[in-house]
């Protein structure tokens, strides 16, 4: 397991490999993306991620994916980019075109965990739902409870919170560990807790058919 | 704060003194400092406008621009926006009272699917320190909402927020409606929301694309401004 304040602050050098295709990926998909790697023993892939904490400012995310790209691109056959928009208003995806790589399909993380077309179904009946990961149950202190001045001003809970009703933790795997850390952190939010198992969803059908020849 | 600031006695102060006292409170997101500030220069004899132009709104723009700059971030604006709320809680029964100057009016809201409301809180709290005659109509607004606050308020201003990209779309299907209705024209529509810009602004047919609360106020004025040049030019 990969230190999650890293992956939020600093992000992730380029694994070691052999690989052909590099997946360039936020650090909040880095453990799940690893996973995924060594499950179906695809060698051709490596991983770069950046910090996830980026994505409390989106604006930034695509200057740092050009970058990244810039920096990275000539050493592989093909770089994929393991963003969903994740709230850059469509600018990831004109970025890809312009750069000629893809991405992930869909709005976020909790969307292509859960499948795109299984979140956008219970969408309209969930709006006030907060969600949770696996990598945001861990890292709920120093991703959402630092960033949002929760520790120092716990007063501002509700104007930050006050519309939401309840978090889900979306799993991506069964631990009890992280789901006692998601029903913590509801309840601290105030919120009711609900877990939904999901896998690793669509990100492993788009990772799957990165062949060598992506 | 250093302890000696600690130690400051806002009445003891003059009136330029309080007043940059008040803008450094704010800042620091101190409700109580700015009540007792907003009462003090009210007991002098200050005009209620006055109080929240120069205390309150000076104050927060200061805020507005340290934001923009990233010296200042979302936990600090909302506690100097707290702080801005309980004075204006003060002034604006006064302000009703006295006729203060009026910009116009907006109707404002959170499209359809979406629930956050920072941002557009934000909005209506300057817009109000700037003089607009704001309606809030909350979160989760679909087009026969809007539709129903426009027709009743009559505003010169329709705002719309979101913050999610996935209900962003939705304020086309607003704009759509009001141009299918033939009132698209009767106001100026201000868009604004963290995964919103410019483009998206001008390609969903609002007037505007607003990236931060002081900037909406910005444009608010000028196209009231505008209005108001057209209007006497005929």
């Amino acid at each position: 397991m990969l230190n999650d304040d890293a992956l939020t602050h600093d992000g992730l050098d380029v694994t070691q490999g052999s690989g052909s295709v590099l997946i360039l990926a936020c650090g909040a998909l880095a453990n799940e993306i690893l996973a995924l790697i060594r499950l179906n023993g695809w060698d051709h892939m490596s991983l770069t991620c950046l910090p996830a904490i980026l994505h409390n400012s989106p604006e930034k995310i695509p200057d740092a994916v050009r970058a990244a790209v810039g920096k990275h691109r000539d050493g592989y056959d093909h770089v994929f980019l393991a963003y969903a928009d994740c709230g850059t208003g469509g600018q990831l995806d004109a970025l890809c075109e312009e750069l000629g790589i893809k991405m992930i399909r869909g709005p976020h993380c909790y969307s292509f965990f859960e499948g795109n077309d299984a979140f956008s179904a219970r969408a309209e009946g969930e709006i006030d739902v907060f969600y949770l990961t696996d990598f945001l149950a861990r890292g709920f202190e120093s991703f959402i409870v630092k960033p949002l001045g929760l520790d120092r001003h716990p007063q501002l809970r509700d104007m930050y919170f006050g519309h939401y009703t309840k978090v889900m933790y979306l799993a991506q795997t069964d631990n009890p560990e992280l789901d006692k850390m998601a029903e913590a952190a509801a309840e601290r939010l105030g919120l009711a807790y609900e877990r939904r198992f999901t896998g690793y969803g669509d990100l492993a059908t788009a990772l799957g058919g990165l062949t060598s020849r992506a | 704060m250093s302890d000696q600031e600690e130690d400051i006695i806002l009445s003891e102060l003059n009136d330029e003194e309080l007043v940059q006292q008040m803008h450094d409170d704010l800042y620091d997101g101190l409700a109580e400092e700015i009540e007792e500030g907003v009462n003090i220069l009210l007991e002098r004899g200050w005009q209620p406008y006055n109080v929240l132009t120069d205390a309150l709104v000076g104050g927060m723009t200061i805020v507005g621009v340290d934001f923009r700059d990233g010296i200042l971030f979302v936990p600090e604006v909302l506690l100097a926006a707290n702080a801005m709320k309980t004075g204006m809680a003060i002034l604006k029964p006064l302000l009703a009272e006295t006729g203060a100057p009026r910009m116009g009016k907006m109707v404002i809201g959170t499209v359809k699917g979406d629930i956050h409301d920072i941002g557009k809180n934000l909005v209506s709290m300057m817009m109000e320190g700037a003089g607009f005659e704001v309606v809030d109509i909350g979160i989760n607004n679909a087009v026969e909402a809007y539709l129903e606050a426009l027709e009743k308020e009559e505003p010169d201003i329709l705002g719309m927020s979101a913050l999610l990209t996935t209900t962003m779309p939705y304020m086309k299907v607003v704009i759509d409606t009001l141009v299918e209705k033939g009132i698209r024209d009767d106001y100026t529509v201000l868009v604004g929301g963290a995964p919103l810009n410019e483009e998206f602004g001008k390609a969903i047919g609002a007037d505007s694309y607003c990236r931060d609360a002081a900037v909406a106020v910005e444009t608010a004025k000028e196209y009231m401004a505008s209005k108001h040049n057209q209007l006497a030019a005929h």
